[in-house]
């Protein structure tokens, strides 16, 4: 499904303009309501792409909205990070994407399977614990897999994933077969030592890698500011000269103009590139967050001026003409993917027990 | 058909919780994602989203009302033109259908801990089809066999890489990488920064692509450093991706104490990586050995943990010549057959047990030895069937007692063979003490053959 894996004619500006325009778009993520008024430099969608930003985008923010109430219903154990808020900086890297390149990411994992392409009745089973699950029930939220995706994982300690993601960048370079890898990471994994050190060598050896650092403000309940030294993440990489930008996380179009220059640097061999997305997340850290930490009005203002799902949909009806009852019709489209998905992740049974046992170790073939 | 909304829980371990404030009144319009109510525990405040789109029809439960169970209905969701009156009465907020319960069903034997149960009668394996008499030998040290193990099967498979601290230009910090870089070139031999973390990140990562890293650690006491990817990165993803993604690294390097290097540089890591499931934990002693279980381990599909010891890589013994040589995973070898007492060690330990074997034989104690080879999978089998036969065992290692590997192999005897046992089984380990430097303290902290010696006569009453 998913992925439109288009080249589109994005802005074929050069470098250094083109970084301008970015710092430009991050710098007005603050004031610009609802993307009505186009910035010169802004990139723009057709109206396919546009809709096909839409779907995917609502697709994670139901799914997500699903498996908090599911969690609510004590369907769903465990720890349970929700995505919604973010949903633009994953769907804006794969639309950039080109098939056969990886994703990683950490415990915060489930708009970047279902923006894989990975179904959604796999991942919603796993976070039940189901044997349809992607991992049959072993891994939970924040540990599944597809090899067939490329999607990596799911991984529930804080910046592992980035040294892990530089080993698939690692491997895209040994074999030499074009991929990229994009290791996806927080504001809060950011100050990982793990990560500087992946940084030094993906840089060293030219390492095919996309890092996106996902700052949506809060490690847990720590701000940036009270944990960063330095809060522009896109400078993180500065002193082993890997060039970095600051993205507007919450607008799609910014998003995947971004992630294309990315790419091309990290394919055309020239080494990583870092992105920070300037995101915000809606929900609190974890299902069990109480979220003292930051005031409703901030949460209300971001929801309300900031959508990357409703400036989408401002668009779609303002500059291209969509009709509501078409916009509804894709609601009711993915509303009934996510119930098939809830309704098939609540009957479906739990793993054999025999699987308590499976999947330790591999057979060793016979030489 | 109206739907109804439940009362939520902040956690699985909910179950009941004050609803503090509707948001939304009957007759409001409701989308998905709005939020229509506040509920409170002794814990924390947590706003109700919408789901499902509608009118909210009826509100079942009012504001402020305390101890609302997990799951009641609390209001009612119609459609778009449906006849909310219909919705109002409570009758229709039919029960909340109740989550599938897990059931609680036991797993299946095996039961207890031990991952395998040994036959009543235990068979030794028998390791001498491995070097079949006859075959020709060349006589080379541990380290030689080491390199040639990499780099025959370098040689046979182009997945396979070295990369670690000064295994290239440098030839190895301890030169088993020798003449690699020559051989294979840098894109296949790596000399990487000073950082362990990151470098055994980046071969996991590799690895789970289907590459086949030998990650090299100028000694396992670096590899600290880069034990959360050893453990919660390698041996974990396999199982936590239901089989998906099986990780096929060699991680490798000296362990345990060399020389008047300290504490920091002297730790033996044996016990600590076979407590992990989803690793392999080798740890050779000749170099036959270590050459045919490199090479067992570089073709393993699993993470494999190869523990080598400095004071071993210049030892000289006897080697198949063959590029097919390969000795199993997980399985040990019966190196002196005897019938008094089983002496069961592993790496450098079988120095001490071999020695001892020697003196005893003196004095008219035949000593079988056993030599584990790999610690997890651990062929406690082998063990067994010798002391079925003995029905006594001392076991010996470097590493420190608590928590040892001669711990497991004194428990699983008393698992398996208890009933064989004519004495309790004994264990000789390094001391109880980070390792210190000076020379006489150094000795005294190391097993020694005297040691072993004594053990073997207590457990022979002798």
């Amino acid at each position: 499904m998913a992925v439109a894996a288009r080249k589109t004619k994005a802005p074929a500006q050069p470098k250094a303009a083109a970084k301008t325009a970015a710092k430009t778009g991050s710098a007005k993520a603050g004031a610009d309501k609802g993307a009505s008024k186009a910035l010169s430099n802004m990139p723009t969608f057709d109206k396919a792409e546009e809709l096909h930003a839409y779907r995917e985008m609502l697709l994670i923010r139901r799914f997500e909205e699903k498996a908090g109430q599911m969690y609510g219903m004590g369907l769903i154990g465990g720890f349970c990070h929700l995505y919604i808020g973010q949903e633009a900086v994953v769907i804006g890297m794969q639309m950039a994407s080109k098939e056969g390149d990886q994703v990683i990411t950490g415990y915060r994992d489930h708009g970047h399977m279902l923006a894989c392409g990975m179904e959604s009745r796999g991942v919603m089973a796993e976070l039940t614990g189901r044997q349809g699950g992607y991992s049959r029930g072993k891994g939970g939220s924040m540990h599944m897999f597809s090899r067939e995706k490329n999607f990596y994982g799911g991984h529930g300690i804080v910046g592992a994933q980035v040294s892990l993601g530089t080993g698939l960048g690692f491997a895209n370079w040994y074999r030499d077969d074009g991929r990229v890898s994009f290791a996806y990471f927080g504001d809060g994994a950011a100050n990982q030592g793990q990560v500087y050190e992946s940084f030094n060598m993906a840089q060293l050896w030219k390492l095919p890698v996309v890092y996106v650092i996902e700052n949506n403000r809060y490690a847990m309940g720590t701000s940036v500011s009270r944990a960063s030294a330095q809060t522009d993440f896109s400078r993180r990489g500065l002193s082993f000269g890997i060039p970095g930008e600051q993205v507007d996380g919450m607008d799609v179009r910014a998003v995947r103009a971004a992630a294309e220059r990315a790419i091309e640097h990290a394919r055309s061999g020239q080494g990583p590139y870092i992105l920070e997305m300037q995101t915000y997340r809606y929900r609190g850290h974890s299902m069990s967050d109480p979220a003292k930490y930051r005031s409703k009005d901030e949460v209300q203002r971001m929801r309300e001026e900031h959508d990357p799902i409703e400036q989408v949909r401002g668009r779609l009806t303002r500059d291209f003409k969509v009709s509501e009852d078409e916009l509804k019709a894709i609601d009711a489209k993915v509303r009934e993917i996510v119930n098939d998905a809830a309704e098939f992740a609540t009957h479906d049974p739990e793993p054999d027990v025999s699987e308590l046992w499976t999947d330790i170790t591999l057979e060793t073939a016979r030489a | 058909m109206p739907i109804d909304i439940l009362m939520p829980a902040l956690s699985p371990t909910m179950e009941q919780g004050k609803l503090s404030k509707w948001l939304k009144a009957e007759g409001d319009t409701v989308k998905a994602g709005d939020i229509i109510a506040e509920i409170e525990t002794d814990k924390a405040t947590m706003e109700v989203e919408a789901v499902d789109e509608g009118i909210l029809a009826k509100i079942l439960i009012a504001d402020g009302t305390e101890n609302v169970a997990v799951n009641t209905p609390i209001g009612v969701i119609a459609a778009e033109g449906e006849d909310v009156s219909a919705a109002s009465k409570p009758a229709v907020a039919k029960p909340a259908e109740k989550p599938v319960e897990p059931e609680a069903k036991a797993a299946p034997a095996p039961i207890a801990s031990a991952p395998q149960s040994v036959p009543a009668q235990a068979k030794s394996y028998d390791a001498s089809s491995e070097f079949p008499a006859g075959a020709e030998v060349a006589t080379m040290t541990v380290r030689e066999a080491l390199r040639d193990a990499m780099a025959e099967e370098m040689r046979r498979d182009g997945d396979v890489f070295v990369m670690g601290e000064e295994v290239a230009e440098y030839q190895g910090a301890y030169k088993v990488t020798q003449g690699l870089l020559q051989e294979f070139g840098a894109k296949r031999v790596i000399d990487t920064p000073i950082t362990e973390h990151g470098f055994a990140g980046i071969g996991v990562g590799a690895a789970l692509t289907g590459l086949k890293p030998i990650v090299e650690f100028m000694t396992f006491n670096f590899a600290m450093q880069a034990i959360d990817q050893i453990i919660n990165s390698a041996a974990k993803t396999l199982y936590m991706s239901g089989g998906q993604m099986g990780c096929p690294i060699v991680f490798r390097g000296p362990n345990g104490a060399a020389a008047r290097v300290g504490a920091q540089h002297s730790h033996d890591y044996a016990a600590w990586y076979s407590n992990v499931p989803g690793l392999k934990v080798v740890m050779p002693y000749s170099a036959s050995d270590a050459k045919g279980l490199l090479k067992s381990a570089i073709r393993d599909p699993n993470p494999v943990i190869f523990l080598e010891n400095e004071i071993l890589y210049g030892r000289t013994f006897e080697v198949p010549k063959s590029d097919d040589f390969l000795v199993p995973i997980g399985k040990a070898k019966v190196v002196r057959p005897g019938t008094d007492v089983t002496i069961v060690s592993f790496g450098i330990g079988m120095t001490y047990a071999l020695g001892a074997a020697e003196a005893l034989a003196k004095e008219g104690i035949e000593a079988e030895v056993i030599d584990l080879r790999t610690i997890r999978p651990m062929d406690i089998e082998t063990v067994v069937a010798s002391v079925q036969k003995t029905n006594r065992c001392v076991a010996v290692e470097e590493g420190f007692p608590q928590s040892g590997v001669t711990a497991e192999i004194g428990m699983r005897i008393m698992e398996a063979a208890f009933d064989y046992l004519d004495a309790p089984v004994a264990r000789v380990t390094g001391k109880d003490v980070p390792m210190p430097y000076a020379a006489n303290l150094e000795k005294l902290a190391l097993p020694n053959i005297g040691e072993v010696v004594a053990a073997a006569k207590a457990v022979c009453y002798r």
